[in-house]
């Protein structure tokens, strides 16, 4: 057997045993050497797996060679290696950025937890999106939500304390009502694989147990990618966490859940249940529309830079939501365009007020509280910063030359297939809102006066190589979207095409 | 009726345990309460999971002549797994109230919340 074969595993396996091996060594440079290695493992099987699944479409890995459905399977199809290469890859990109970022942000001697519970936190994400087996999803969902909330809980502010224990409770609520879902399905079929499921349930497919499963499961998820008005936990862990671990959970945490909760509907219950019996599109359309006005509406009044991007992660999140919405193949391929392009586009900014945290700190008078009063004139201080900020802001208002036009391009045909051109007008007029908000920061920070005697402190490059990478990542799928829209429309084919 | 209800007992009995968690977690403010209830939900599901796998008169999947009828020993295992992530979540929530109490000096939720609120005033407006 080669090693090829064995990637599905390697996947996992490899950040998951990173992390014991970062406390046991119990010191910051090693944990952060060992951690590394496996994150860009990680990233180089999936980008592995991408290409399998390319050659010999959908790649099922018995583990221990139980044949599946009694033993567990690893299942790679389009979407998950998809969202794979987003995890991983946002991994390794964000790894070597914390090294200089923690620094200021963590006591010392705390560094190998961190790293470790980063190791731990990217394989039970990367667990999620590989497995085939609904408890195995509500496993892997626990260790990275477990180890989430101990990243949150590092932020050097108290309130990231609360914050975490906010996240705590929310998400085990949320945990908890999925993994009755799956013990009603389990109940219902007598299995917990996936694609078992999907053709067991077929036959039951009215019965209340069944009905009740998606109804918790649809919650439970719902409350991990928070959505609107499931999001409270949201904002302030976000604000508060240090700030690697925002622009890495920003960009595939609740990305992560969305794909479970796509990977539910369509592969599991099927789309003649979500869409043609249960009203469930209109109740998604109402949320989503309610996400994209409300949350960015909230962002434009906050005084915290950071708290605003959170606010708009709620916002954007709406936008993906809404693609489920449609029961369409571009719906969809909408909705797993945009869950790549804006988790890019918000890791970016999150690793670019990073930077400026350390930047401003270097002074020494500045807490890391970044509120707006201590941004007049920032751009003239940290040209870097300040442009990569604008750029990827663009993309969150989705224009053209940006990674966000094209999903909201997808979005719009989306709805113009459907006929709801009133949809069209909410997309448009939701991202004047973004504009609102971005603007904001470009006032404050190109238009207003530096206060005196500030020279140039560019933010240092070993946090602002990372988070241009991120930036040019943007731009880039923003010009060839031949990988993403490519990626994303085969997926969500298989998906329509199984589902039916 | 009365028949119908015992039938459904062990049911009952989770969603009773199901709904008094899930309503202390929310009522109270006080954050060890919150996790008191936050087990009390989590362990109903280990109770919804392992009944339906019981048979009266069922014994362990043993392959002999003699046994006819088979319990369901996969339930267990799944909930072996649940209970432990049951306490470490208990565990690190239990962590995280000793941290919070060492911060704020409470672990009232509302006191934490005007805390919160008093400091995020004081930076939107830092002469005040």
């Amino acid at each position: 057997m080669s090693l090829s074969a064995h990637l599905p595993a390697l996947q996992v396996v490899l950040p998951l045993l990173s992390a014991p091996l970062a406390v046991l060594l119990r010191h910051g440079g090693l944990a952060f050497a060992i951690v590394t290695a496996g994150a860009w493992a990680a990233f180089a099987a999936a980008i592995g797996l991408w290409l399998q699944v390319g050659e010999v479409g959908t790649i099922s890995y018995h583990i221990g060679s139980w044949a599946p459905p009694w033993g567990i399977e690893y299942r790679v199809d389009r979407l998950a290696s998809f969202i794979l290469l987003l995890v991983s890859g946002t991994a390794a990109i964000v790894l070597p950025y914390s090294r200089a970022s923690i620094e200021r942000e963590i006591p010392r001697d705390l560094h190998y937890l961190y790293y470790a519970m980063f190791g731990l936190c990217l394989a039970g994400l990367l667990g999620i999106t590989i497995t085939g087996d609904a408890f195995n999803v509500f496993v892997f969902l626990e260790i990275s939500s477990l180890s989430t909330y101990v990243l949150i809980a590092l932020g050097r502010d108290r309130r990231a304390l609360a914050a975490s224990y906010r996240y705590l409770i929310m998400g085990t609520i949320g945990a908890t009502f999925f993994v009755i879902g799956i013990g009603f399905l389990y109940l219902m079929t007598g299995t917990l694989n996936i694609v078992d499921l999907g053709e067991r349930l077929r036959a039951v497919q009215d019965s209340r147990p069944v009905l009740v499963a998606l109804a918790f499961i649809t919650v439970g998820v719902s409350l991990k990618l928070a959505l609107f008005p499931l999001h409270q936990w949201l904002p302030n862990a976000y604000t508060y966490a240090p700030s690697a671990v925002t622009a890495f959970l920003a960009a595939t945490a609740t990305k992560v859940s969305i794909y479970v909760l796509i990977r539910f509907w369509f592969s599991v219950f099927g789309e003649t249940l979500i869409f043609h019996k249960l009203p469930l599109p209109q109740l998604m359309l109402g949320l989503s529309l309610a996400a994209m006005f409300a949350a960015s509406f909230i962002a434009i009044f906050q005084d915290n830079l950071k708290r605003m991007f959170a606010y708009s992660s709620v916002g954007q999140i709406g936008y993906i939501t809404l693609g489920l919405s449609f029961d369409s193949v571009h719906g969809l391929t909408a909705s797993i365009v945009h869950l790549f392009n804006h988790g890019m586009a918000k890791a970016a900014i999150f690793l670019l007020i990073g930077g400026m945290v350390v930047g401003l700190a270097g002074r020494g008078a500045v807490s890391p509280v970044l509120t707006f009063d201590k941004l007049a004139g920032l751009a003239k201080r940290m040209p870097l910063t300040c442009f990569g900020i604008v750029l990827a802001g663009l993309s969150l208002i989705g224009v053209p030359g940006t990674a966000g036009f094209v999903s909201k391009w997808y979005l719009i045909v989306a709805a113009l297939e459907q006929g709801q051109f009133w949809i069209v007008g909410a997309i448009l007029l939701s991202s004047l809102l973004a504009v609102a908000y971005v603007w904001r920061f470009v006032e404050v920070a190109y238009f207003h006066a530096a206060p005196e005697g500030s020279g140039k402190q560019e933010a240092p490059l070993g946090l602002l190589i990372p988070a241009w990478l991120m930036v040019i990542a943007t731009t880039w799928f923003g010009l060839d979207t031949s990988f993403t829209v490519g990626s994303a429309l085969e997926a969500a084919q298989q998906l329509v095409r199984v589902g039916k | 009726m009365i028949g119908e209800l015992f039938e459904h007992f062990s049911y009952l009995v989770t969603v009773f345990l199901m709904v008094t968690g899930l309503y202390i977690v929310i009522a109270r403010g006080n954050l060890i309460k919150k996790l008191v209830g936050l087990s009390i939900f989590q362990t109903s599901v280990y109770l919804l999971y392992i009944a339906p796998g019981k048979l009266l008169g069922g014994t362990a999947p043993i392959l002999a002549p003699q046994y006819g009828i088979y319990s369901n020993p996969l339930p267990h295992v799944l909930i072996l797994t649940a209970i432990v992530v049951g306490v470490a979540t208990l565990a690190l929530g239990l962590a995280l109230a000793v941290r919070i109490r060492e911060a704020y000096g409470t672990i009232e939720e509302d006191e934490i919340t005007a805390l919160d609120n008093a400091r995020q005033d004081m930076e939107r407006d830092p002469d005040r």
